[in-house]
């Protein structure tokens, strides 16, 4: 059906063209809640509201994880010592430099506060295991120092850091910056 | 087709003979009156300050007995509902009382309401809220507008599709609402019941929920049962059918490209068919 | 599917391909080059649309499988968190439900258009009888997705229709505990009742393969009746029948449109936005409208046993169609006295639909049993007897020439055109 007879190609290829344009614009269309129903829906967007964590009962040296977003977050309430690791070390020598105090809240150097999710693939690491005494993931060996950051092992980057603020000296929210 | 047919001929006549007859078989039952609302119709929207005044009257009048747990707080601020503003909802959300839990100690507590929670619940189940209520637990109000209708009979039930008449539910609910009255004389209301005039057996085991300047209206609108009535069915539809803005604007758009490209292909159609001739 | 492939693969890669795997021959032949009747008219366009139900069902569905929770305590909070929550989700399930009943809309054309020009007529039997298997499919695939949003009628609805099976003598009570899962329909029933609906479909689309082989080897029937005698007689199906598919399907989408957006509630039922409650029966239970004709039948006859036997007989009797009419002509344009009779048929199953949705009681068990005997009667006694004494008009010898007599006789102009559309093919 490659050839027909018509006394006016044009206006025919014209006539074919706009309708094969308005049925790919039609199918794009219809291809949009398809696609769309998949993400997040409206309860679990809520769901995903700002939290708030009480920092008074942890003690020194303690780490625990709360949840934001189905993501285990870690609370770190690091002792003197483990201050002083992450801040000894030179950053510019790290697979991913990031300086300690980029990644606390000024006057708030105790309070270490992860998404405890490994960079690597997804892994939870465990707290206060591995070399450098911070996180050690044992899926895939990835060690981590006190303060997060990635030391050694196959994972890229640091632990991310969640939006969080102070809204008080003993109380977080996290999820918003 | 052809011209008329005797034997179809016949068998219309002997359906218009016996449908009739069939139907008189079952008694009429008093339809509620028709009411105008905002939102019915290919372009309807809801009045927003009508369904904010519909959340004041549920508030403060039905939620005592029933729920609307499938409605969260954030609905209230979400587009094509009562229009509030976020702060607002979260406003409201606050003023209720949310079981939560279990917390560190392993015990359920209770919290004010956020955004993502949902209006509670009455009466903690369906036992409890028999026993409370006279033995008929109070219904659940989320999704009552599309869950209550009335029969229409033919041919109108035919009519609705065309004139997109689906305001059956919240013209029912107005008029329950409205429709207390003594019951006539000779109607043995079992004890613990209303005579309403448009439920089904009459005998209702709500009292009249709604009376003159029961909930006070600060925008000016009218104190009366009649309006309550309107304004808590309104807020209830939108509860029932809380993207029906965007369901009527996509369904305009649906509409237009459909039109468009169907006098498109019709016109691809003929150009094809265009040599052959008197295909039917 | 059947021989007459003229595709000549041009790039390397489709020689290649079409070497060990003929698919764009078989699609060419099947789709493109296959010779369909010249004198289709629009009721012809149905199976294309049915196709396209089909696949609409199929995609909508899946994609709410995702968000749907097959469980008595939360089936009915998980569609109303679909109509609430999920992005599109209220357009997706409205398209579902009313897809449901567009399915059968044109299902029902499909199968009257069917019946009027004798379609299911030599040679057509085993295609007519799978049609008659997917319209029974589909059947069983509305009725387990009609359970599965777990409200007032989904739970009534079930109870009823399995309890069909209780009439059958002494085993009848051990199917319907074993069809239940349960001693009552419960969450094993809708657990079950969820997987076959998602299994039913895909059942459907291999029998409607199978549908449209049988229809590629015997050929379309059309209004006239007369089987494609020349070249002249039919058209190739691209970009003819494909063109005209296409308009009606999206006039068709336009009513479907119309459901969705505007009333999308019309075609259910109200009492389904309450959540099962297995202590309480709706006062009044009717199945979705594609099933009230039959349910009529099934009222009509006071005898349990037998009122689910004529019901089934209803639908299976359309099976043997093919050899209760005994008429030598198929096409009822040129039968008198069937075409009349036929119209007849198309108002008792409406009346029929119409008694099914009204309570069983006085006038109305009256007439739903007339309109039974009459269907019944249509079958077994006219379709039988009509081919006997009916005078069929004279048949026009080809399709061309019947196009041509209603032409007026325009012989050049014909000629002219059929050359034309040789030149094409």
């Amino acid at each position: 059906m490659t050839t027909m007879s018509s006394a006016e190609p044009t206006r025919r290829d014209f006539l074919y063209i706009a309708t094969g344009a308005v049925a790919a614009v039609g199918a794009a269309a219809a291809a949009w809640p398809l696609i769309n129903q998949m993400n997040p829906d409206a309860s679990t967007v809520a769901a995903g509201a700002p939290v708030e964590v009480d920092l008074a009962p942890i003690a020194e040296g303690q780490v625990i994880k709360v949840f934001w977003r189905s993501k285990p977050i870690f609370i770190m309430h690091r002792t003197k010592k483990e201050i002083e690791e992450a801040r000894r070390v030179d950053p510019a020598t790290l697979p991913d430099p990031q300086p300690d105090q980029a990644r606390v809240k000024e006057g708030y150097d105790q309070w270490l506060v992860l998404i405890g999710i490994c960079t690597h693939l997804g892994c939870i690491p465990l707290a206060h295991q591995g070399e450098y005494d911070g996180f050690f993931c044992p899926c895939h060996g990835s060690q981590y120092d006190t303060s997060g950051r990635i030391r050694r092992g196959p994972a890229p980057t640091n632990l991310a850091i969640p939006p969080y603020q102070f809204v008080s000296d003993t109380k977080i929210r996290i999820g918003a910056a | 087709m052809k011209p008329k047919s005797r034997p179809l001929a016949l068998t219309l006549l002997a359906f218009s003979l016996l449908l009739p007859a069939a139907h008189a078989g079952a008694a009429e039952a008093e339809q509620p009156p028709r009411q105008k609302w905002s939102f019915s119709g290919p372009f309807g929207l809801f009045d927003r300050a009508q369904l904010q005044r519909g959340l004041k009257v549920y508030r403060e009048v039905c939620q005592t007995c029933h729920g609307l747990t499938r409605v969260a707080f954030r609905n209230l601020a979400e587009p094509g509902g009562p229009g509030f503003t976020t702060a607002q909802a979260a406003a409201i959300a606050a003023e209720y009382r949310i079981k939560d839990g279990p917390n560190d100690q392993g015990e359920m507590f209770e919290r004010p309401g956020r955004l993502a929670d949902y209006f509670p619940a009455p009466f903690p189940n369906a036992q409890a809220a028999r026993v409370a209520n006279n033995g008929v637990a109070p219904p659940d109000l989320s999704v009552i507008a599309k869950a209550r209708t009335y029969e229409r009979g033919f041919p109108w039930f035919l009519f609705d599709i065309v004139t997109q008449y689906q305001e059956q539910g919240p013209d029912y609910i107005v008029a329950l609402l409205t429709g207390y009255e003594e019951p006539p004389a000779g109607f043995q209301l079992p004890p613990g019941t209303q005579y309403n005039k448009y439920f089904p057996g009459h005998a209702i085991a709500m009292p009249p929920p709604l009376s003159d300047g029961r909930v006070e209206y600060t925008d000016g609108t009218p104190q009366t049962v009649e309006q309550y009535a309107k304004d808590v069915t309104a807020f209830l539809v939108w509860a029932a059918e809380p993207h029906m803005e965007a369901r009527k604007r996509i369904g305009f758009q649906v509409m237009v490209f459909l039109i468009v490209f169907a006098g498109l292909l019709y016109f691809v159609k003929k150009k094809v068919w265009s040599g052959v001739p008197e295909h039917a | 599917m059947s021989a007459h492939s003229t595709y000549q693969p041009r790039s390397p890669f489709m020689k290649w391909l079409e070497a060990r795997l003929p698919i764009a021959g078989l699609i060419h032949s099947s789709f493109v080059a296959y010779p369909t009747p010249r004198n289709l008219n629009y009721w012809w366009t149905f199976g294309g649309i049915l196709s396209f139900m089909l696949a609409v069902q199929i995609v909508t569905g899946i994609v709410l499988v995702m968000h749907y929770t097959p469980h008595a305590d939360l089936a009915f909070s998980s569609v109303e968190q679909i109509m609430r929550d999920v992005n599109y989700g209220w357009l997706l399930r409205y398209l579902h439900s009313n897809g449901a009943s567009m399915f059968f809309i044109a299902v029902y054309v499909h199968i009257f258009r069917g019946l009027y020009y004798g379609s299911y007529k030599a040679p057509r039997e085993v295609l007519w009888i799978l049609g008659v298997i997917i319209y029974l499919l589909m059947m069983a695939t509305g009725f387990l997705g009609y359970t599965l949003p777990w409200g007032q009628m989904s739970f009534w609805g079930a109870t009823v229709i399995t309890n069909f099976f209780s009439a059958i003598p002494g085993v009848g009570e051990s199917i319907v505990t074993w069809l239940w899962g349960g001693y009552a329909v419960g969450n094993p029933t809708l657990q079950r009742f969820f997987s076959l609906h998602y299994l039913l479909p895909f059942v459907i689309a291999g029998v409607v393969v199978l549908h449209i082989w049988a229809l590629h080897v015997v050929g379309q029937n059309n209004p006239t009746g007369v089987e494609p005698k020349s070249s002249q007689d039919t058209v190739p199906f691209t970009p003819y029948a494909t063109a005209k598919d296409a308009f009606m399907l999206v006039v068709f989408c336009i009513v479907y449109a119309w459901f969705v957006f505007y009333v999308p509630n019309y075609l259910g039922h109200a009492d389904n936005y309450i959540e099962a409650n297995p202590g309480v029966t709706p006062s009044h239970i009717v199945p979705e409208w594609y099933y009230l004709p039959f349910y009529a039948i099934l009222r009509a006859i006071p005898n349990k046993l037998l009122g689910v036997i004529a019901l089934f007989a209803s639908i299976l009797i359309l099976a043997f169609l093919p050899w209760l009419d005994t008429s030598r002509v198929r096409s009822a344009a040129y039968r008198p006295l069937y075409r009349q009779f036929f119209w007849v048929f198309v108002a008792v199953c409406l009346g029929l639909g119409w008694l099914g949705s009204k309570p069983a009681e006085g006038g109305y068990v009256i007439a739903a049993r007339i309109l039974t005997a009459w269907y019944f009667i249509h079958f077994l006694i006219i379709m039988p007897l009509l081919g006997l004494i009916e005078k069929p008009k004279p048949l026009p010898n080809s399709i061309s020439e019947a196009v041509l007599g209603k032409s007026g006789g325009a012989h050049p102009s014909f000629a002219a055109a059929t050359a034309a559309s040789e030149k094409r093919s």
